[in-house]
């Protein structure tokens, strides 16, 4: 067991691998997470870079119909399954203990089984490549076509297993942050003084731990149909296809707020302490936020407009699509009435969240253009919508994730990125963004449909192609910049003082970066922004006391084990069922030995 | 640029100067995509009743998307340009305000109301039922190609659809593999043809003319590749385009003909393709080719129904289709020579 004990908080000190792969720290599983996540994020974006490289002219012939069609499924599954929700994981499990005052998340194995399962799945995903061909059925994976009558080969198993081995994992961070954030608050932490960024976490794990059940149904129906001859999504047999549907939506649909709502929570941080004054109507932020989960979980068939739902469904969903612009269009306002006043510091994290803003309400603007049935015929599977969608998706939530990246650095690492450099790429990023997809939107308007590996000339979609797939370049050389900054800044001496922006949450209280047990003393809170408030009333920080007592779980290579049975599940149902047995044999060793161990 | 004085003002004629240049660019763009130049898929460029009345939605809901847009992006220049940091400025300390609050809820509230009601007027008219006296037509997906049949008429054909201008019709949408989508985009917004669920979509056309159209929904392998034509015809052309189309093949006693004809029975063809008049040929896999040469494009509507190209697509139909059910049958020129020949005459 690691006891800090003494003046400085001293905490023995390992290193090397074996002290990575046996962490129960949440900043230690953060940081993995973290470079996990970027990672997929820079190959999901070479796939995206080798589809805008086929589509830069008509008739292109850089890539075949099947590689394109494997690519723009993995692209999707990389970007949502394997980059975005993780770095979204990396701050939760970086920040909600900070933020709400405590020494870790509650379960802290069960964090680090989480994020050793999301590897697994993300290896067995970006692995298929090799084995036999990534999914090429979309990330949709719509029936019939995902059925082995017309998906013969292995493609769209890789699908099934690296789905269901993700959604454990996320089930499993879900169930342990939300526990967290209820139960292990800092004294004076009532629920209308939790951080916004923490309210958007905390409605993420409730989204998680409701619509991923429904995903993992469907995939094992979908399993079931491809190698035991079951019936579900078949219509020859009386399966119906439209079922895969709206089981897929009934996730698929919330799953879109778990990958924005963490940016809004983020932005929701840096707009306040960059403007240098209090978030504007915080409760009505958090309730907007909250009635966004909510009302999330009962739009998902307006992704269906044009299966033929019938007159009333299409009536039901349009309504209650519409009405989710009605929390959203508040909170841009909210933002808006942030800044206002302000004496607004423009630093690069300032600059995302600010750009955050004005793309995300083109999104937000398009998407509502689309809840209408009859106008939304004309959008579906259209460019318009990938213009959509990737307005929500990069210019919401990787523009707040780059914000949250710059605004945290400091108390991460305790090393400032640099803003010189910073600002490049968050020009060319923005740039890049900004010309690869608003295009699309024009290329919709033309009639170009989606996931087409080919098109003819002379449809009035070739200016627009060629400068799109020049923005997605432009947009890769800013990350490019953003990559070289990260490894020249983690060069310099780490010299970050606590609070470099005067912040207002807890995070702030402590060194940057905090030491392994947070807070020498838990921090007590008064008001919503804890840190002003104690500055503004002299309130002087607790004192170290000399001796410090404070209980870390140890460290447990149980969670790896655990999760190396759960792999050997998901290779097993590929492979060989025998190896599943086997695999299921290891993940109850590993949670036997769990359960025994000791943990003081 | 500050927060009083003529530095404010700056600040906001200069953030409003961008605005606007933002907003021209992007209008001027918007503008011509939709509604200029030879966009034969455009969504903005409606030749039917239905198609005409989604797109008065559309630019309705563009209009307000569009103010909205347009107001955000002025208040967060004017908010970045006026109150972006100066030595010495403090910053208003208020956590918000309850009237603007709620007076800012209904702005989103009113736009939602102004798009609903015409949304749901219109949803009830286009998803009812179609006229009575309107054309009936069959249309089938199949991997990948477009099948359509009128049964009135005894019309059956592929990827080639003809109709009547001014006189509705209602299309029956089947699939007999995967999820395909029906989407003409001047005609009408599209509909899924859903295998073992009948949709069923209607519109009246206006205009005569020849309409693109293309699979929506991803359907594998080839989706890129699955597209058709509609051409719209007065209704006397369209009468005699489908008395033709109704009849049994052309039959000839041109040797080069009879010659081709054998050739279509020895390579197979008969297998998968009908030619009506042709007891042979009752395949029911591939397209109906008993007036395949009367056809402006083969290979659904990927080529020009050409010579060169006929022959191109049987020397490797999967080059062509790549998927294609129809395999490599490994002919020689002489051999598709002749099937071309045979091909073009059935008229």
């Amino acid at each position: 067991m690691a006891t800090a004990v003494g003046t400085a908080g001293h905490v023995e000190e390992r290193s090397g691998i074996w002290t990575w792969l046996t962490t129960v720290d949440h900043k230690k599983i953060a940081a993995l997470y973290g470079v996990t996540g970027f990672t997929f994020f820079l190959i999901g974006g070479i796939e995206a870079l080798m589809v805008r490289t086929q589509l830069a002219v008509p008739e292109g012939s850089v890539i075949d119909a099947d590689l394109y069609n494997q690519l723009f499924s993995t692209h999707a599954l990389t970007m949502i399954f394997l980059a975005i929700m993780p770095l979204g994981v990396a701050f939760f499990n970086y920040f909600i203990p900070l933020q709400i005052g405590a020494r870790d998340v509650a379960f802290p194995r069960l964090n680090a089984l989480s994020y050793w399962v999301f590897l697994a799945g993300g290896v067995i995903l970006t692995g298929s490549f090799f084995m036999g061909g990534a999914p090429d059925g979309g990330w949709f994976g719509y029936a019939p076509l995902s059925d082995r009558a017309y998906s013969v080969g292995s493609n769209m198993d890789f699908y099934v297993v690296s789905l269901l081995i993700l959604g454990v994992s996320s089930l499993m961070g879900s169930l342990n942050f939300a526990v967290t954030i209820i139960n292990m608050r800092a004294p004076g932490m009532t629920m209308m003084r939790l951080p916004v960024y923490m309210w958007m976490t905390l409605v993420v794990a409730f989204l998680l731990i409701l619509s991923l059940p429904v995903l993992t149904v469907g995939l094992i129906q979908l399993y079931f149909d491809r190698n035991f001859g079951t019936n579900f999504f078949t219509p020859e047999t009386g399966g119906d296809p439209i079922l895969w549907q709206h089981i897929f939506w009934i996730f698929g649909h919330p799953e879109v707020y778990v990958l924005i709502l963490p940016s809004m929570g983020i932005i929701s941080e840096v707009l306040p302490v960059m403007s240098r004054k209090p978030l504007f109507g915080y409760a009505a932020i958090v309730f907007a936020g909250a009635a966004i989960g909510v009302l999330g979980f009962g739009v998902w068939s307006h992704h269906m407009f044009t299966t033929g739902l019938g007159t009333v469904p299409q009536v039901v969903f349009s309504a209650s699509t519409m009405a989710i612009g009605i929390p959203t269009g508040i909170k841009i306002f909210n933002w808006l009435g942030t800044m206002y006043g302000g004496n607004i510091r423009f630093n690069t994290a300032m600059y995302f969240a600010v750009s955050f803003i004005v793309l995300f309400t083109i999104g937000g603007i398009s998407g509502v253009m689309h809840a209408s049935p009859p106008v939304d015929t004309q959008h579906q599977d259209s460019y318009f919508v990938v213009a959509h969608l990737h307005y929500v998706l990069f210019g919401g939530a990787i523009m707040g994730i780059f914000s949250g990246i710059f605004y945290w650095f400091p108390k991460i690492t305790g090393r400032f990125l640099d803003e010189a450099w910073g600002k490049v790429s968050f020009w060319l990023i923005f740039i890049g963004m900004n010309m690869t997809f608003f295009p699309m939107h024009f290329l919709g308007v033309s009639g170009m449909p989606r996931r087409i590996y080919t098109y003819e000339s002379g449809l009035g979609w070739d200016t627009w192609n060629l400068v799109a797939t020049i923005g997605a370049y432009t947009l890769a050389f800013g990350v490019l910049v953003f990559v070289i900054n990260f490894f020249k800044t983690m060069r310099q001496p780490a010299t970050a003082p606590a609070d470099p922006w005067g912040g207002a949450t807890l995070e702030w209280a402590t060194t940057s970066p905090p030491p392994e047990h947070n807070f020498d003393v838990v921090p007590e809170v008064r008001d919503r922004d804890p840190l002003w408030y104690n500055r503004d009333h002299n309130i002087a920080p607790p004192e170290t006391p000399e001796h410090l007592h404070i209980h870390l779980p140890p460290p447990s290579y149980f969670p790896l084990v655990v999760a190396m049975g759960v792999a050997l599940v998901g290779v097993g149902l590929l492979a060989h069922l025998a190896l599943a047995f086997v695999g299921a044999a290891v993940v109850v060793y590993g949670i036997w030995g769990w359960a025994l161990e000791p943990t003081s | 640029m500050g927060r009083s004085g003529p530095g404010r003002i700056i600040a906001i004629v200069v953030a409003l100067l961008i605005t606007a240049a933002i907003s021209a660019l992007l209008w001027l763009w918007f503008y011509d995509s939709a509604f200029l130049g030879v966009d034969a898929m455009s969504t903005f460029e409606p030749a039917s009743e239905n198609a005409q009345r989604v797109q008065d939605i559309y630019i309705l809901i563009f209009w307000l998307a569009g103010a909205v847009f347009v107001g955000v992006l002025a208040l967060t220049l004017i908010f970045s340009f006026m109150y972006r940091e100066k030595p010495g400025a403090e910053a208003l300390q208020l956590h918000g305000n309850s009237r603007l609050e709620v007076l800012w809820t209904f702005i989103p509230v009113i736009i939602v109301v102004v798009m609903a009601v015409p949304t749901f007027d219109l949803i009830v008219d286009i998803e009812g039922e179609a006229p009575e006296d309107a054309l009936e037509v069959i249309a089938t997906g199949h991997q990948w190609w477009f099948e359509f049949e009128i049964p009135e008429l005894g019309v059956v054909t592929a990827n080639e659809l003809h109709l009547p201008v001014d006189r509705p019709v209602n299309i029956t949408l089947h699939s007999v593999d995967v999820i395909h989508s029906f989407w003409v985009p001047r005609l009408m917004g599209k509909k899924d043809m859903v295998p073992g669920h009948a949709n069923e979509m209607w519109f009246t056309p206006t205009e005569v003319g020849e309409f693109r159209g293309q699979c929506a929904e991803f359907c594998g392998l080839s989706h890129a590749n699955m597209r058709f034509r509609v051409f719209v015809q007065s209704e006397s052309d369209f009468q005699a385009w489908a008395a033709a189309q109704a009849a049994d093949a052309a039959t000839s006693e041109d040797e080069a003909i009879v010659a081709g004809a054998e050739q279509f029975t020895q390579s197979g063809c008969i297998g998968c393709h009908v030619v009506r008049g042709n007891p042979l040929a009752a395949g029911q896999v591939g397209p109906d080719l008993t007036h395949v040469g009367s056809r402006a494009t083969i290979a659904s509507a990927t080529l020009p129904n050409t010579t060169e190209d006929l022959a191109a697509w049987l020397r490797n139909p999967p080059a062509v289709k790549p998927g294609s059910l129809m395999p490599n049958l490994n002919l020689n020129e002489e051999q598709i020579d002749r099937l071309v020949t045979y091909l073009e005459s059935l008229e």
